[in-house]
């Protein structure tokens, strides 16, 4: 079978896709990056390797931070374009927004013809990321799924400091004051979307939809306060949480694997 | 028998060395130097008055938190680090400077210009703020005049019109021996590395005699031409040519323009001050009053301490288009609000000249190579 295998190491979690010749998903996993990018990219060859796939013979892209760890990757492409084709394998349209909260980078990415036009990325601050998130859920005493999920009943309160650091005294603050979890919460992933918001308004003539990639699509809340804040439906799916391990693959598919190495 | 290539790139950073001990070597022979920060500092002037001119813009993160003591941490690298020498004593060049030459550029720079003189000399020269005003070239030709004054009256010595025309002519001479250097990137595929070329001409700065700048340019130059036409490559065919332009960007060289040649693009022209935009426009010598032709040719430097700043968009436009650029890449310090708000100004010119544009913020400190890393191999796979 023609197959080509896409890793996305990121900061957090470490993303593996296995796409067949027509672009279809064939299998996908997450697993936590931890502390050494290597031995992850080792259990990624063991986990593809009980499936059935063959890091050896099979083309293979690594992106994300962690690319360059991955010693049996053809090649390694960064994961701005990466999650640009993984998007357009995804939802199909050549000229739109894809906006990627990553663990500690947030990516305005803009597509035009199907190709990256242009992209913004956060400054060294992990506001608006997934780093922003946790650190917030873990002063909560909550995971981050739980957080988004709460945020959904809250309201009525926000947070004015954009640095951790600085948030995460102000978040001690409310809770002293006895703010319920869930307002809180609320405050928490409004100022993770106006984060991202602001960031989106700086990527300027970006016509046609807005798709949302990366760890934080499997939350409706927070898909609902960007989209509020931009003033326009901002879309994902499910599989949009690997789109920098699709768009690899569907990168590595380009590859021919040279002849003389089997 | 030229030396080989690599060997004479390598001779423009031992001169920036090596420089210490002339420098030393002019004061004890009893020469004054001069110490300057910036491009519209008026060469000509210091070099009619005796002075040998050394930039001190301070490139490194070392003297920073020695700054900082005095200084607002949110305020540019630059400022930091060139305050952060003086008042620490480690640059050589500082020290021995008789005279340091300030400019009203931007706020940061001349509010430190007034801490640098409780430790040195400082003469501040006043720049107009813009350059549209029927007035501007006026009060900067006062302010040349009241400059020539001071160093006259301070130093006992006399700044005649015939000493300033030789000094055009000379620098003239030594501003198109640069350009000639960065003019061979034009050649497809260009011939240096954006990083070599940036060394060398940051080198030949601290040579301190004109004859040998001219001509330690003018056979690297040639010799660069007769490598490239013997077929030596250091770029492949259809390598991505980039312009980099914004601040001066010496102490952020290698995590910038290091890193993308490294990722295979090539940094084909610099428009920043240590480039083609403090090189490429001439004192007309032939003028009738010199001073005025002096003053003419600084006020025409595109730099965003101007406002409005037309020329810096003209010059990039016609660069993109001499230097067949596929990309632009700014670079801005944290904190320079000047070319922090023109960026916007530069991203729509960028959109209208069609060519992608990456902008980056960066300081002096390693942090975030592995972002601009990304950012910028990025930027080389979207063109």
């Amino acid at each position: 079978m023609r197959a080509a295998v896409g890793i996305d190491i990121g900061s957090t979690c470490a993303k593996t896709a296995v796409l067949d010749g027509e672009q279809n998903l064939v299998t996908s996993f997450v697993m936590p990056t931890g502390w050494s990018s290597v031995d992850t990219a080792e259990a990624i060859r063991r986990r593809l390797a009980e499936e059935g796939f063959d890091t050896a013979a099979l083309p293979c892209v690594a992106t994300g931070y962690g690319r360059v760890a991955v010693p049996y990757a053809d090649k390694t492409v960064t994961e701005i374009t990466c999650h640009g084709l993984g998007a357009l394998r995804l939802f199909g349209e050549p000229d739109c927004a894809v906006v990627d909260i990553g663990g500690q980078d947030t990516k305005i990415i803009r597509l035009s013809g199907g190709a990256v036009a242009d992209f913004l990325m956060n400054d060294k601050c992990s506001a608006g990321t997934g780093r922003f998130l946790e650190v917030m859920a873990s002063t909560l005493g909550i995971g981050p799924d739980e957080l988004c999920a709460l945020s959904g009943r809250g309201g009525g309160t926000s947070i004015s400091s954009l640095c951790t650091v600085f948030a995460e005294s102000e978040v001690t603050g409310l809770i002293g004051c006895g703010t319920p979890k869930e307002n809180i919460a609320f405050a928490v992933v409004d100022s993770i979307a106006e984060k991202v918001a602001s960031q989106f308004r700086r990527l300027e003539s970006t016509e046609g939809g807005v798709y949302l990639t990366g760890g934080l699509c499997g939350s409706p809340e927070l898909l609902a306060a960007l989209s509020r804040k931009l003033g326009r439906p901002v879309r994902t799916c499910p599989q949009a949480r690997y789109a920098g391990a699709i768009g690899a693959a569907c990168r590595a598919l380009t590859i021919q694997k040279s002849e003389e190495s089997v | 028998m030229t030396q080989a290539l690599p060997q004479q790139f390598e001779q423009f950073s031992e001169a920036r060395r090596a420089g210490f001990l002339r420098a030393k070597q002019i004061k004890e022979n009893g020469g004054r130097i001069a110490g300057t920060f910036c491009t519209f500092t008026p060469s000509e002037i210091l070099d009619a008055a005796g002075f040998v001119s050394v930039s001190l813009c301070g490139t490194s993160g070392e003297t920073i938190p020695a700054a900082e003591a005095h200084l607002p941490k949110n305020l540019c690298p630059l400022i930091k680090s060139s305050y952060g020498f003086a008042v620490s004593d480690k640059c050589p060049y500082t020290y021995f400077s008789d005279l340091i030459i300030g400019e009203t550029t931007c706020d940061g720079k001349k509010k430190m210009y007034e801490l640098l003189g409780d430790l040195k000399k400082v003469y501040t020269l006043h720049l107009p703020q813009g350059t549209d005003h029927d007035y501007a070239l006026e009060m900067w030709l006062w302010e040349l005049r009241r400059f020539i004054a001071f160093l006259e009256r301070e130093y006992g010595v006399s700044v005649t019109p015939e000493k300033l025309r030789a000094a055009a002519v000379a620098r003239n001479e030594e501003r198109r021996a640069r350009c000639g250097l960065m003019e061979l990137q034009k050649l497809s595929p260009p011939p240096m590395r954006g990083h070599q070329l940036f060394k060398a001409l940051e080198g030949a700065g601290f040579r301190f005699s004109h004859d040998e700048v001219v001509s330690s340019l003018t056979t690297l130059t040639r010799d660069v031409r007769a490598a490239y036409d013997r077929g030596e490559r250091p770029f492949p065919d259809g390598v991505r040519r980039i312009l980099v332009t914004g601040c001066p960007i010496g102490g952020v060289l290698d995590k910038t323009v290091g890193v993308l040649e490294e990722q295979g693009g090539a940094v084909v022209c610099f428009e920043n001050c240590s480039g083609i935009k403090a090189a490429c426009r001439m004192v007309d010598t032939d003028a009738e009053d010199i001073l005025t032709a002096i003053a003419e040719r600084y006020l025409r430097i595109g730099c965003p301490v101007m406002t409005p700043n037309p020329i810096r968009a003209e010059h990039l436009t016609q660069l993109a288009r001499e230097y067949r650029a596929d990309g632009v890449v700014e670079i801005v310090l944290p904190s320079c609000q000047p070319y922090g708000v023109e960026s916007r100004q530069i991203r729509r010119l960028c959109g209208e000249l069609g060519l992608p544009c990456l902008q980056l913020e960066t300081d002096y400190s390693p942090a975030d190579a592995g972002q601009l890393t990304t950012r910028l191999s990025a930027f080389l796979e979207m063109l």
